[in-house]
C-alpha cells in the first residue's frame, strides 16, 4: 500500500514531517470517512493506521531493497470515539527483520499523548 | 401472527442499505448480500480506487477491514434482535492471502457471544469460495447505551 495508491488517493491521505523528520500521515474529516453521525468510521481509521505503518516500514528499507511488503496481520484498538476533525497518524518500527517487520501506528486528533486508536502490524517482506 | 407484530422489529436489509449509503460504507461501496440468526454477509465490489498497487490490481486491505468492521457490527444487531449503540473495542484481521484482482470480495461476521455490555465477534472473508477464505477476523465491541 503506497501513498500514490488509487486507495490513498481515494481516501485522501495527506503526508507530513514531525519536528524529528518522521512521517505523519493526515486525513481530513469528511462525510465520507463517517460511521457513525459525527464519528470517524473505525475502518477508516484502520486503513490509515495500515497505511503509516506501511509506508513507514517502506521508507526504513534500503534504497536498493526489492522486498515487496505484504500485511500478515493488523489489530486495531479504539480507544477514543474520533470525531469531526483533521486526523493524524505515525508509525514505529519495533524490529526490522530480513522476513518480518513488527509495526505499531498511533493516531490522534488533538494531541499526540491522547491517541483516539493504536494499530499492531505485523508485515512480510518477500524477497524473490 | 399477524395479530401480534413485534414492535421494535429490526430489519437488517434496510439497516445495512442505509448504512452503505452513507458515510465511509458508501465510499467503499459495501453492500448487501445475506444474513441469518447471530450473522451477516456483505459483498465489497471490486473497484479500481480501491487497490492498492496498480501493479498487480489488488486490493487494500482497508476496505475489507471496514466491511469487516460492518458485517460483524450487523452480525450484534442480529444476534440481539434490535440495534444498539455500540463501539468497537479492538478488532483483528488476519490477511492470509490477497484477493483475487476483478473479483468481489464477500465478508461474513458472526457475533457468538453476548454479555451485558461486551459483544465477541469472529468473520471470514472469501472472492467466491468460502471454503478458500482470504481473512479471518476477531474482535470485540462495547455496548454504549448509558456509558
Amino acid at each position: 500500500m503506497k501513498l500514490d495508491s488509487p486507495f490513498a488517493q481515494t481516501m485522501g491521505f495527506g503526508a507530513e514531517r514531525d519536528e524529528d523528520g518522521r512521517l505523519v500521515l493526515t486525513m481530513a474529516y469528511e462525510t465520507n470517512k463517517m460511521g457513525r453521525p459525527g464519528f470517524l468510521h473505525g475502518g477508516a481509521l484502520a486503513g490509515m493506521l495500515e497505511a503509516v505503518a506501511f509506508a513507514t516500514l517502506a521508507e526504513a528499507l534500503d534504497a536498493d531493497d526489492t522486498a515487496r511488503i505484504k500485511p500478515v496481520n493488523v489489530t486495531v484498538t479504539y480507544m477514543r470515539g474520533g470525531r469531526d476533525h483533521l486526523t493524524r497518524a505515525r508509525a514505529t518500527i519495533e524490529r526490522l527483520g530480513r522476513r518480518i517487520a513488527n509495526v505499531e501506528a498511533v493516531a490522534w486528533q488533538d494531541d499526540p499523548d491522547t491517541p483516539i486508536a493504536i494499530a499492531q502490524m505485523n508485515l512480510m517482506l518477500a524477497r524473490d | 401472527m399477524a395479530s401480534n407484530p413485534p414492535t421494535d422489529a429490526f430489519d437488517p436489509i434496510q439497516l445495512i442499505r442505509m448504512m452503505s449509503g452513507n458515510g465511509h460504507n458508501a465510499l467503499i461501496g459495501v453492500r448487501y448480500s445475506a444474513h441469518g440468526p447471530g450473522w451477516a454477509e456483505l459483498r465489497l465490489p471490486y473497484n479500481h480506487a480501491l487497490i492498492s498497487d496498480p501493479a498487480t490490481g489488488i486490493l487494500a486491505s482497508g476496505p475489507i477491514f471496514t466491511m469487516m468492521d460492518m458485517a460483524t457490527s450487523m452480525s450484534i444487531w442480529l444476534k440481539r434482535g434490535s440495534f444498539q449503540p455500540q463501539a468497537t473495542l479492538d478488532l483483528r484481521v488476519d490477511y492470509l492471502r490477497p484477493a483475487e484482482p476483478g473479483k468481489d470480495v464477500f465478508g461474513r461476521g458472526e457475533c457468538y457471544h453476548l454479555t451485558r455490555s461486551i459483544a465477541f465477534v469472529r468473520g471470514q472473508a472469501h472472492d467466491g469460495d468460502p471454503a478458500r477464505p482470504i481473512a479471518h477476523v476477531a474482535g470485540t465491541y462495547m455496548f454504549t447505551a448509558g456509558a
